[in-house]
């Protein structure tokens, strides 16, 4: 579904992806772990098409439907419509704009793109307020501007909330772990779960297991220097989290 | 024109309303002089009371000299260099219906999108449409008549209602008040003319057209609106010139006057020719808009969108005079390319509980500049007055600035106002946020301004609201990204 080869980016003059390598299947969940600065964002964000960032080499290619598309060719905006999402790490503010408008406006985008019938407004209503339940997001929050005066945790809600309304083909989640409590932490992780099915692929970044506890990987991939430098089950997680990234960067020094 | 033409199919997103109608006029030689002021008078058949008036008003503009305190930078302006009339040639008289009008004149219209024709009964809009300096054509006069509404042009409103024009002429912005309206009441040509009777809630919007064509005209129409008590009118005004090397001057005059429990809400959507990008061009557009809230629960609503002009110099204003009469001002000013705009209000507090709410947006790009100065004044009188004013500034990239300048003079200590203010930019992370939720850009910042101007939009009649969107739209496509 998505397979990633050989793949350079830079920001400015500040090489980050330095060969990386991946393939994600249908159904599979990834998890990319990493010590920081590795280059674990810079990979989501260049998948998505940040354009801060130059890819100088590689190739990034998405299967829809038997075809293939060459992502790296295509705005962000037709990647997004192809069903590549992003969880953001730090979910940008919108002032003015209500989540509602935004999931709306998304929404029928991604069904023109797709040719499915867009929805009505008063329908699309109860749809969203259906997937508010499954992140406990009080429905009151899609008349507020887009993450505007959020708690972090709410912010980190609010994106899974628009994977579960825009159901896209793959979800890359970066860090969508990070700056959240015991509790917020299980209802993020059963979002995840609710949207994963045999026709999806999951790509998460994280810095801990316990996110693993709870959405349980099928690949481990330790990103180093810009390289996936070992890939194993969810046991690599386990050990990482026992032992840290030491015997590994050791091993390919 | 062809020239234009060729310009604008090479240039996606240029200015649309560039084009110049080609059309026989009758027009004065350029300067201004006492000869010039009496034979505007004459040409335009007025009463003799207004000869004494533009006489008065062109002789102490003689004694002014042009203010130079706004924001703004420009050539100094040659009065001489100006033509002070300019009217389509009329083939007998005025004309009485639309088929009286110079074909090429309505295909004008027609490709400003605003057919002159019934069309506009379907979206329940009353038309006046300016030409350089003459009113050409009003719709649904009928209708209006019916309910005892008078809009016409001022010219008109004149000739027929000449003691009703001299009661409120130059009672809300006389031509002592400032430079360029002494000009304007010297060489006003047309505008428009509104009178809403007693206890009459007009049955449908009123909106007037106006239109630069000639080159080196400047345009000094002058509207007048009075509500008499317990009436109600929706005032929409709109805007476009053709695209020139040169500048050109537009100074107008609107007084707005409502009596006790009446409501006057005007909006305007500004696009005149702003200059090409190096700042070439575009028009001057130095306007002096007032409304006198004169009866006791009485409201004048200013919302605006300026979008268009090398220059704009505006402050629409109310004066508080009635007790618990309301003001206020919503507007929405952007600034792309080298334009510049010194725009806000004035709120002059007088009677008791009288209520004024300023809500201002400004949005830059580019190289321009764009100001909000405004002024709240609570005079000893106004016991209980309030005002509420938010001005927030939205940047879009570097090279732009915005500046906000509120001035408050209060006189009377029971008075509460409240004051917020901020600054935004439109950064490349909410673009590529909304980006990779599926729009493109051009949505991405349709979403973003709306939200920003909001407030402003929601007060705009829904048929202005969905132009103003699109208009701020199309200028911020090539500043962004």
């Amino acid at each position: 579904m998505l397979e990633i080869k050989n793949l350079k980016a830079q920001i400015e003059d500040n090489q980050i992806l330095k060969g990386l390598n991946l393939k994600v299947k249908q159904g599979e969940v990834h998890a990319i772990m990493g010590p920081n600065g590795s280059g674990k964002s810079t990979l989501a964000k260049v998948i998505s098409g940040h354009p801060d960032y130059q890819v100088t080499e590689g190739e990034v290619h998405f299967e829809v439907n038997m075809k293939q598309k060459n992502l790296l060719e295509m705005e962000p905006y037709e990647r997004a419509r192809e069903g590549v999402f992003l969880a953001m790490q730090y979910p940008i503010e919108v002032p003015g704009v209500s989540n509602f408008t935004l999931l709306y406006t998304a929404f029928n985008e991604i069904c023109k793109h797709q040719g499915v019938e867009e929805m009505s407004e008063s329908d699309f209503r109860k749809f969203v307020e259906k997937k508010c339940q499954i992140v406990g997001m009080n429905p009151s929050f899609l008349d507020r501007s887009v993450n505007e005066g959020f708690s972090g945790g709410e912010k980190k809600k609010n994106e899974i909330l628009q994977l579960l309304v825009l159901n896209p083909r793959v979800a890359l989640l970066d860090e969508t772990d990070s700056g959240l409590d015991i509790d917020a932490l299980r209802v993020v992780s059963e979002g995840v779960n609710k949207y994963k099915n045999s026709h999806n692929a999951v790509v998460l970044i994280t810095h801990y297991q316990r996110l693993l506890d709870y959405i349980e990987p099928d690949f481990v991939h330790v990103l180093y220097k810009g390289k996936i430098i070992k890939s194993g089950d969810k046991t690599l997680a386990l050990r990482l989290e026992k032992e840290g990234y030491d015997w590994l960067i050791k091993d390919i020094q | 024109m062809s020239e234009n033409q060729t310009k604008n199919n090479f240039q996606k997103n240029d200015y649309k309303y560039g084009f110049v109608t080609d059309i026989e006029v009758d027009e004065l030689p350029k300067g201004l002089s006492e000869e010039i002021v009496r034979e505007i008078w004459k040409r335009k058949a007025e009463p003799d009371f207004m000869l004494e008036q533009r006489l008065k008003a062109f002789r102490h503009w003689q004694t002014l000299t042009e203010p130079t305190w706004a924001n703004v930078n420009y050539p100094k302006i040659d009065y001489q260099d100006i033509r002070y009339f300019s009217a389509p040639k009329k083939k007998e008289n005025s004309p009485k219906t639309l088929s009286d009008i110079d074909p090429e004149l309505l295909k004008t219209f027609e490709r400003l999108g605003i057919p002159l024709s019934e069309q506009k009964r379907i979206s329940g809009v009353a038309m006046d449409v300016v030409f350089d300096s003459v009113s050409v054509g009003t719709t649904f006069k009928e209708d209006l008549e019916k309910v005892g509404v008078i809009f016409c042009s001022i010219s008109e409103a004149l000739q027929k209602y000449p003691d009703l024009v001299k009661k409120y002429f130059g009672k809300v912005v006389p031509f002592t008040d400032n430079f360029f309206a002494a000009l304007n009441a010297a060489v006003f040509t047309d505008g428009s003319f509104v009178y809403i009777p007693k206890g009459v809630r007009c049955p449908m919007d009123l909106s007037t057209y106006f239109r630069i064509n000639n080159k080196e005209t400047g345009q000094f129409e002058r509207t007048l609106i009075i509500a008499e008590e317990g009436s109600y009118v929706n005032y929409l005004e709109g805007c476009t010139a053709p695209q020139y090397d040169s500048n050109q001057l537009h100074a107008a005059v609107v007084e707005l006057v409502a009596l006790e429990n009446a409501e006057i809400k005007y909006s305007t959507v500004q696009n005149w020719y702003s200059g090409d990008k190096d700042g070439k061009g575009g028009v001057y557009n130095f306007v002096t808009k007032r409304g006198l809230c004169e009866g006791r629960h009485s409201k004048i609503s200013w919302t605006q969108v300026e979008a268009g002009s090398a220059i704009t110099w505006k402050y629409p204003s109310c004066i508080l005079k009635g007790d618990n009469s309301i003001g206020a001002f919503y507007s929405v000013a952007l600034t792309n390319g080298k334009m510049q705009a010194d725009t806000g209000t004035k709120m002059i507090h007088i009677g008791k509980n009288t209520k004024s709410t300023i809500v201002s947006k400004g949005i830059s790009a580019d190289h321009s500049s764009n100001v909000y100065r405004g002024l709240v004044k609570i005079m000893p009188s106004a016991e209980n007055a309030r005002n509420y004013s938010q001005c927030d500034s939205m940047l879009v990239e570097d090279n732009c600035s915005a500046h906000t300048v509120p001035y408050i003079e209060v006189h009377n200590n029971s008075a509460v106002l409240e004051h917020e203010a901020s600054t935004t930019k439109i950064s490349a992370d909410q673009l590529f946020y909304l980006q990779s939720r599926g729009m493109d850009q051009e949505k991405a910042i349709s979403l973003l301004v709306n939200g920003f101007c909001k407030d402003v939009f929601k007060e705009l009649p829904l048929e202005f609201s969905v132009e103003a969107v699109k208009l701020i739209e199309m200028k911020l496509e090539n500043s962004i990204g």
